[in-house]
């Protein structure tokens, strides 16, 4: 069965109800992991709250957080910071040099435009090809899809067309994420996935944008953040008793 | 949509079986805090489809509510095949009703009816 993920579920920290109930709704539509954005000084009891959570229902959480960085230099220093307390870096890249060293870095997970502003995608062939060799995907939100309306989402449709396009010439893995803010901007994968073909992403490729693409970054991720990891395909599978 | 293929001999039109109009029915969750009537599934699903797909795309889709169950908010939903790609990324679009959040999650789509309310009963 498909393990259904969703990357970036937008849930107020501050309001615990509200977080159980957006919780609740992600599993009830067909998510088994969903992965929720904390403030990079977040404290352990905040992430153990929703931990309880989603204990509670049943449903893997995983930990992320958002960089908008303003310089490369300050790209790097977060991700100097960060990159061990969470298993999940997205990058919003809002200039050029940020977009560059976010793509060719290999510590940033998921690749993030600001598309409300159409004059600042930064989504090239270029920055896809430095993005292709790190592994680094392309995120988008279905939440602006959702939230726009009129002449706004005329607009950003064909940007996410144009985006889709690069990413899939060039290999960048597309990791398609609610970002939602409340439940009733939640949907199920599949009604994701119809509304993914508005840009030209077929079902199928929707589909693994919103299970194995986001799984495989989780995963690869929790085995480096794991103690026993020591490098890419070696890991300490049984450590000596010291006491013996 | 209909093309006629022939008329017989008794004078009554008869249609080919391949020529006939195809359609699928979507059983769906009506996610809103509000008392929702017909009308207003009705309205929301033609709105999104001429927002998303303006009127000459809405002309092509076929829609008819079927049924809609107050009690349980799940609605069924019948359009042409052609357009059924359309109706399922319209109906996700769904971010408002009677001006209050709501959405709609698709919970089953077959080919006819009675096929559709066997899959419901099973789940």
């Amino acid at each position: 069965m498909t393990k259904f993920v969703d990357l970036h579920l937008c849930v107020p920290l501050w309001d615990i109800e509200q977080s159980k109930k957006m919780i609740a709704k992600s599993a009830e539509l067909g998510y088994r992991l969903v992965a929720v954005p904390f403030p990079p000084s977040v404290k352990r009891e905040e992430v153990g709250r929703v931990q309880k959570i989603c204990d509670d229902i049943d449903i893997d959480l995983s930990t992320r957080v958002n960089l908008a960085p303003r310089s490369t230099r300050e790209l790097l220093s977060s991700l100097r910071s960060f990159r061990r307390r969470f298993e999940v870096v997205s990058v919003l890249c809002t200039s050029k040099p940020v977009a560059r060293q976010a793509a060719k870095d290999r510590r940033v997970d998921l690749l993030a435009f600001p598309i409300a502003e159409t004059r600042r995608t930064f989504f090239d062939g270029a920055e896809a090809e430095l993005a292709s060799e790190s592994l680094a995907a392309l995120e988008i939100d279905m939440t602006q899809l959702l939230s726009f309306e009129g002449f706004q989402r005329t607009r950003l449709i064909p940007i996410l067309r144009r985006e889709v396009a690069i990413a899939q010439h060039f290999g960048v893995h597309i990791v398609l994420s609610s970002g939602a803010v409340s439940e009733h901007l939640l949907r199920k994968p599949k009604d994701y996935a119809s509304l993914a073909m508005l840009f030209d992403m077929d079902s199928s490729l929707a589909l693994r944008a919103l299970s194995d693409t986001p799984l495989n970054i989780v995963e690869r991720n929790r085995q480096k953040l794991s103690p026993n990891f020591v490098a890419p395909g070696i890991r300490i599978v049984r450590r000596r008793d010291r006491s013996v | 949509m209909w093309r006629l293929v022939y008329a017989s001999s008794e004078g009554e039109i008869v249609v080919s079986k391949a020529m006939r109009p195809r359609y699928r029915y979507l059983a769906v969750k009506v996610d809103s805090q509000q008392l929702l009537e017909e009308r207003d599934i009705i309205e929301a699903v033609w709105k999104a489809v001429a927002q998303l797909f303006g009127e000459y795309g809405a002309s092509q889709i076929g829609f008819f509510l079927v049924k809609y169950d107050k009690q349980s908010k799940q609605a069924i939903l019948r359009c042409s095949l052609k357009a059924l790609p359309m109706v399922k990324a319209s109906i996700a679009s769904v971010t408002k009703m009677k001006e209050k959040p709501a959405a709609f999650h698709t919970l089953k789509i077959s080919g006819t009816l009675k096929a559709l309310l066997g899959k419901m009963s099973n789940c």
